[in-house]
């Protein structure tokens, strides 16, 4: 029975020295110092806002990325105890005593600290030299942009990181695949890189590169297990459907489950409520809830309501009139009809107050039962304060002269009759007698008399219209737009008939009660869409550049300079690897094409195995650094140095494999094999100088004079700071 | 077959020859034509072939190039017309054929090519864009030649080096370089040429029985067939383009001052002006940067949060009053042009004052955030009456002269820096949003460069004291025109942009035939065309794609996996893999693309994509009933082969019958009201006719 205790209990461990080295040596030169400087560093003022918002659970829509990015940082804060109260307004402003700099910054130094340790992973699992790999890891060690990007609180080494482990779980699996299929193993690095693809989505969207290449190389070899006929039809359906799984059904669960604790997380109502719909306000704690609960659900003849354009671009805004009319004659000689303005006003207003009227009846006041309006009915809508009635008519709009003008109606006697008719068209209908509802139903407006649709057109008014935004009857409705879209917002059962006691209601707030909730798919569906398409103002910065400039370095980011003292950060590459790196592609990129070329006429200069490892492995870092770098050249945004450094990584694993390519295979002899290992030596030890020379710049410390300073600037193009005395 | 093309053309050609007025874009390409009658130089983002050819069509006609093609609806009267719009729906028509005869090549099988030429028959869609004065039609007649003829000379392929070999494969290049001289959307047929040339090669390259030096031959051919061909055909129809438009026009103002002399009745052209400049000259002064524009300014400020509420200062493409500058000292207001004083000339070096003609301000830098490139400073008009502030004084300098030395009109590249903070006046090719008028934004840089982006030259010099001096000005090369007609097309083409909330084409609409065009009359009594492809014949290309791709992928997996398959079926897969394969990425390659473009896109611009449709459609179905022919017995599988084909024509021809209002011109009430001869043929609520 105690028969196990015959064997004594041995632990065998194998401990690869080189990993382990190199792990301690990535988190010395990502760690050291972490804190310093204690002060706002370039984009950590961007981030770090929206740690703030997780701390004090403020709704946010940032249109830069997913949020898990920004989730694992405020993770790093929440651990630290960071109590979100920080004004993070400019670069530079020393960080107050309840910031917790150092766990902030941790995650990201850990995560760059790392992808040392994968890179050597990687090229062994390329089956390449330990020495190869070794190389490898020490290039990623000593480059200075990494170090700087992941030594704040910024995403990129965290991108990275994830990138690499996708890379490095699939090679695993991939290897694994020939000897054990379906085992546990083979079950964890494949699911492994499901997660680690859908981490690097989901941290910043550049990780999509990165997962369409993997999903490449990975459909490259399903065609070949569909082509290996020992393999039974089941067991290739069961691959192909165990792949399917792992890297398109987890990534996209993942991906979800991102949302669904930013949404989570984030209850109250904030900043950016005003981008999203009303129907999504509402779901958030405070704001627009309070004001929206307990309003009547169904508009009913006599109702009073705001109404949003469901668009809200330029800016979200409620249909408004006011007292002014528009001027007779505008600066460009057209004539208007000198009717009331109606606008659209980017604020909250007692003028953005509107009474649904039923055309038949006089009265103002919602009957008891309330009549609801339903899909196609004809209403009109009266002004609240100044009681006029919507219009529109044949005369051309202040700024969209091919639209039709939008007016409160002023009988001026010149024999232009009131038009003020308008079908009800409730657009997200499910039934064609559907009732008109608060905040749910985006509604069109269309004019009876000339079919024409009440829009928004985008253009703000001149002085005369105090800058508001010009609303249009558009004559040619071209399909939906949801420019032409409306809902309503406020909502309350108009109570008074007389004017005055009106006006008092419609100064007085709405009254509160339930809660109108949305489905997790609905809101997840609307952020998701509104990341996608929210554009800010393109703002040229400083110290953007262009992609053509990164290949060379010609330029860099000056991150951060203490006023003082004159130490300084910067984003400043280890100028001997990165050339080393273009010099590394250009001659794979010739070599490959060299092989493919004489292998066609079947002249192999290679045996077949070095020929597969020469594709697979350049495949995977040409292919990587290709799809992180040219898609740059077609974006529209702004672009900065950081944004390479992903492709940068792939290109410094290129290195070592050219190299040993080149000493295996074309070095035959024993004497030119060994002037190559010395001349390694020489280049290695010159990029560790290089290293150094620069690692001032890159950990802010020691403060260099200006002497100094101005001969670390190798390149015109750099713009290093110099203070002049 | 001749059944056939002459139904083509009688289809195409009666009824338009009945419309007497013009139809939307025919204002613009139209008043192309004529301009090219009338030798008139214009400016537009296409490439100059198509136009020449409408222009060649309208002249041998008999058009003498004097109706203004105003607006759409206009009437033609007694202008003949006919010429311009007959040759476009002759190219048109030409299509059919064409794509009888490519896939008939591509399948070898009669039927398949009848039911694609069928398809584009009765197609409402290509009818009406066929039918009017349009470059569509042209540019679908090089791409479809172009395809027919690499097509042909790859089944020449037997029979290298032989005469029909070379005809073929020169008439390719001939038919890329039509293609790309009528609109750049050409490029994507080079691209699909160039990939299955590609392709040949690496075929040939894999034959180890063909030597070294008939390889060389091989590509040598391509070569020059391929590129070098089309390239001189290319640059040719712009020497001609040149070459016939040699007159002043609308178009000057988008070209640099050396362009623009090379015209007749430009004032640049063998023109005379003072040469030297003097204080109190009146002088345009125009950016060296491709399709710079000249500095400009006008009476409205800049808004508020840009920068110091001053007047605005932009560089502007037109020719116009408000690009008028007088050059005065610094430090004095005198009147120059006053004739008791003497000349005095302006020299390199000196500090001067730029007055702006109309408004009398300043032009004025100061450290101000620029509106666009926030790294500049702002460059704003300011003072009253010439009097203004000491940020008002520019030092004005000429690339490469000593100081002391006069400046010459036109010839002098001149630098105008600021004399308080030090940076220079440029202009930086970003357009100004909607309060700027869209015009250029004009920076003071504070970064010294050598960019032409901070070079000037005097364009117009008015001054009454100063001799008028014939001036032999640099006339510019073939090359350096070429270039820069190049730059400012490319320009042109991305400024059409969508304006925001309007309501644009989108790509995705296009294949599911959501929306179309309105090509004229908008009231019930208007005769109204509306392109608008046939829906069913559309719909039954989308299903095909899917269709394809789903035997594709089966046949792909079948042979993969090492199912035998018969002869028969080996055949068909060919087909349906090879053939099949090359018009499904003409379709990818002229479709997707329009996803990634940020000008504006119209329903028209899925016309070449839909042509390959069409033709995988007949490649698709004809592969799909022999397949399920081949599975049957033999004359019921006959039976069925030849029963679904008479379905397919038939559906086709049918619903031609239905919508073929629709291009031939409907009257009478919108279809949404139920007396309208369309009434229950609006099938989705997006179409308007």
């Amino acid at each position: 029975m105690l028969g196990f205790l015959k064997q004594p209990v041995v632990v065998t461990a194998e401990i690869n020295m080189n990993l382990v080295a190199l792990t301690v040596m990535g988190l010395v030169n990502r760690l050291w110092a972490l804190s310093y400087p204690r002060a706002v560093v370039f984009d950590e003022v961007y981030y770090g806002q929206f740690v703030s918002l997780y701390m004090k659970r403020i709704f946010f829509v940032d249109d830069s990325g997913p949020p898990f990015g920004h989730m694992l940082l405020a993770f790093g804060g929440y651990l630290g105890g960071f109590d979100g109260n920080f004004l993070w307004n400019r670069i530079g402003a020393e960080y107050s005593m309840n910031v917790p700099v150092w766990s902030l910054r941790l995650l990201p130094a850990l995560t760059g600290a790392l992808c040392v340790p994968l890179a050597y992973q990687i090229l062994v699992e390329l089956h390449f030299s330990h020495c190869a790999a070794f190389g490898a890891a020490l290039l990623i060690l000593f480059e200075n942009s990494l170090i700087t990007q992941s030594r704040l609180m910024l995403l990129e080494s965290v991108l990275i990181f994830f990138i690499l482990l996708a890379i490095l779980s699939y090679l695993k699996f991939y290897n694994l695949q020939k000897c054990s299929p379906f085992t546990a193993g083979w079950w964890f690095w494949l699911l492994l890189t499901g997660v680690a693809c859908s981490c690097a989505v989901g941290v910043k969207y550049m990780g999509l590169f990165t997962y369409m290449l993997l999903l490449a190389i990975a459909g490259g070899h399903s065609w070949h297990l569909i082509g290996d006929q020992t393999l039974s039809n089941v067991s290739v359906l069961c691959h192909l459907l165990a792949r399917g799984l792992a890297l398109v059904v987890v990534p996209v669960a993942m991906y979800l489950s991102f949302f669904y604790v930013h949404l989570t997380v984030l209850y109250r109502s904030g900043p950016h409520d005003q981008i999203m719909t009303s129907a999504f306000q509402a779901s958030l704690e405070g704001g627009l809830a309070r004001i929206t609960q307990g309003q009547p659900l169904e508009v009913a003849y006599g109702s009073q309501i705001t109404l949003r354009n469901v668009l809200g671009k330029p800016v979200p805004c409620w249909l408004h009139s006011h007292k002014n009319t528009y001027p007779i004659r505008y600066e460009n000689g057209r004539g208007s009809s000198h009717q009331q303005q109606v606008t659209c006003y980017p604020f909250k207003d007692v003028n953005n107050w509107w009474i649904v009227k039923d055309p038949g009846m006089q009265q103002l006041v919602v009957s008891n039962p309330p009549r609801p309006v339903r899909h196609g009915h004809i209403v009109q809508l009266v002004h609240g304060i100044t009681t006029r009635y919507l219009n529109t008519h044949d005369v051309a709009a202040p700024l969209s002269p091919h639209s039709q003008e939008i007016s409160c109606y002023i009988d001026y006697n010149i024999s232009m009759p009131a038009q003020n008719l308008w079908r009800v068209e409730i657009v997200n209908r499910e039934s064609d007698t559907d009732v008109w509802k608060t905040i749910l139903s985006e509604v069109r407006f269309v004019h009876v008399n000339t079919s024409a649709v009440l829009k928004l057109s985008g253009a703000s008014l001149p002085e005369w219209g105090y800058r508001q935004l010009e609303i249009i009857g558009e004559k040619l409705s071209k399909g939906h737009h949801q420019s032409m879209l409306w809902n309503v917002e406020e909502h309350r059962y108009g109570k008074s008939q007389e004017q005055k006691e009106r006006e008092v209601e419609l100064h007085s707030p709405t009254q509160a009660d339930i809660s109108k909730n949305l489905s997790f798919m609905a809101r997840f569906t609307e952020l998701q869409w509104k990341i996608l398409t929210l554009k800010n103002e393109d703002t040229e910065h400083k110290y953007s550049s262009s992609p053509l400039d990164w290949i060379t370095m010609d330029t860099n980011i000056a991150y951060w300079f203490h006023p003082i003292s004159g130490a300084q950060i910067h984003l400043i590459g280890n100028i001997l690897t990165w050339a080393s790196a273009n010099v590394a592609t250009l001659v794979y990129v010739c070599l490959f094409l060299w092989y493919l070329l004489r292998r066609r006429r079947k002249i192999c200069d290679i045996p077949e195995d070095a020929w597969r490892l020469w594709v697979s492995a350049g495949g995977l870092c040409v292919g990587g650094w290709a799809v992180n770098y040219l898609p740059f050249f077609m974006m529209e945004k702004t672009l900065f140095l950081y944004h390479y450094l992903p492709a940068l990584t792939f290109q410094i694993l290129l290195i070592p494999v050219v190299l040993q390519h080149l000493t295996d295979h074309l070095c035959r002899s024993q004497l030119p094999k060994n002037m190559f290992s010395a001349l390694m030596v020489a280049w290695f030890s010159s990029i560790y100088l290089v290293y150094r020379t620069f690692s001032p710049l890159t950990y802010g410390e020691p403060t260099l004079s200006a002497a100094e300073l101005r001969s670390l600037r190798w390149k015109d193009s750099w713009d290093i700071l110099i203070r002049k005395h | 077959m001749d059944l056939y093309r002459e139904n083509v053309f009688s289809v195409l050609f009666i009824p338009f020859l009945m419309i007497p007025n013009i139809r939307w874009d025919e204002t613009h390409f139209g008043k192309m034509g004529s301009y090219y009658i009338n030798r008139t130089f214009f400016f537009d983002v296409h490439p100059p072939l198509g136009k020449m050819l409408i222009g060649l069509a309208g002249y041998l006609s008999g058009y003498n190039g004097t109706f203004p093609f105003q607006k759409p609806g206009d009437r033609y009267g007694h202008h003949n017309y006919i010429g311009m719009r007959g040759f476009c729906a002759f190219l048109g028509s030409c299509l059919v054929p064409f794509a009888y005869l490519i896939v008939l090549e591509l399948s070898k099988s009669l039927s398949a090519a009848l039911l694609a030429a069928s398809i584009l028959i009765f197609d409402t869609g290509c009818i009406t864009l066929s039918q009017y004065i349009l470059l569509d039609p042209i540019l679908m007649f090089f791409l479809m030649g172009a395809v027919l003829s690499m097509v042909k000379y790859n089944s020449c392929a037997v029979r290298p080096f032989s005469a029909p070999w070379w005809f073929w494969l020169s008439l390719t290049g001939v038919n890329l370089a039509g293609a790309i001289g009528v609109k750049f959307v050409g490029l994507f047929v080079v691209l699909l040429v160039g990939l299955n040339t590609v392709y040949d090669l690496w075929e040939l390259l894999g034959d180890l029985s063909l030597s070294l030096v008939t390889l060389g031959k091989h590509l040598l051919a391509r070569v020059f067939c391929l590129i070098l061909l089309p390239l001189v055909l290319y640059t040719a129809q712009f020497a001609v383009h040149f070459a016939v438009l040699n007159k002043s026009g609308p178009g000057d103002g988008f070209f640099s001052s050396a362009f623009q002399s090379r015209l007749i009745g430009n004032n640049l052209h063998n023109v005379s002006v003072p040469e030297h400049l003097a204080y109190g000259s009146v002088i345009t002064m125009k950016n060296l940067r491709m399709a710079g524009g000249y500095l400009h300014s006008h009476w409205h400020l800049y808004p508020e949060g840009v920068g110091a509420r001053q007047q605005q200062v932009t560089a502007y493409l037109h020719k116009d009053l408000n690009n008028l500058w007088v050059i005065k000292k610094h430090d004095s207001n005198t009147d120059h042009l006053d004739p008791s004083c003497s000349v005095e000339f302006v020299r390199h070096g000196d500090v001067i004052r730029l007055e702006h003609k109309e408004t009398s301000r300043n032009l004025h830098s100061h450290q101000h955030e620029a509106p666009m490139t926030r790294k500049h400073f702002q460059v704003t008009g300011y003072g009253i009456n010439g009097t203004g502030d000491a940020n008002d004084f520019w030092r004005i300098e000429v690339v490469g002269r000593k100081s002391g030395k006069r400046i010459k009109v036109l010839r002098s590249q001149i630098r105008l820096t600021h004399l308080a903070t030090g940076c220079i006046l440029g202009s930086s090719g970003k357009t100004l949003p909607k309060w700027g008028w869209e015009q250029v934004e004009v920076t003071c840089t504070p970064y010294v460069k050598e960019t032409p982006n901070a070079l000037w030259n005097v364009e117009d010099h008015i001054n009454p004291k100063l001799p008028n001096i014939s001036l032999d000005v640099l006339k510019p090369s073939f090359p350096e025109i070429l270039l820069e007609s190049h730059m400012v097309m490319i320009r042109g083409n991305s400024g059409l942009k969508p304006k925001e909330n309007e309501v644009t084409s989108k790509p995705w609409h296009w294949p599911i035939n959501y929306q179309g065009l309105r090509f004229s009359g908008v009231n019930e009594t208007d005769y109204r065309v509306y392109l608008l492809g046939n829906p069913v014949v559309w719909w039954l290309n989308l299903v095909t794609i899917g269709l394809y791709l789903l035997m594709a992928t089966c046949t792909i997996v079948a042979i993969k996996r090492g199912a035998q398959l018969t002869v028969e079926f080996k055949e068909l897969s060919e087909v349906l893999l090879h053939s099949g394969g090359k018009i499904m990425l003409g379709w990818l390659l002229h479709y997707l693309p329009f996803f990634m473009m940020g000008r504006v896109l119209y329903f028209h611009h899925y016309f070449p994509a839909m042509l390959f449709s069409s033709m995988l459609t007949g490649i698709t179905w004809d592969t799909l009933l022999k397949f399920c022919a081949g599975c049957l017995s033999c004359s019921m599988g006959k039976r069925v082969y030849t029963y679904g084909m008479l379905a397919l024509m038939l559906l086709i021809v049918y619903s031609f019958y239905l919508f073929h209002p629709l291009s031939y011109g409907m009257v009478g009430p919108m279809a949404s009201d139920p007396n309208s001869p369309m009434a229950g043929l609006r099938w989705l609520e997006s179409w308007e006719f």
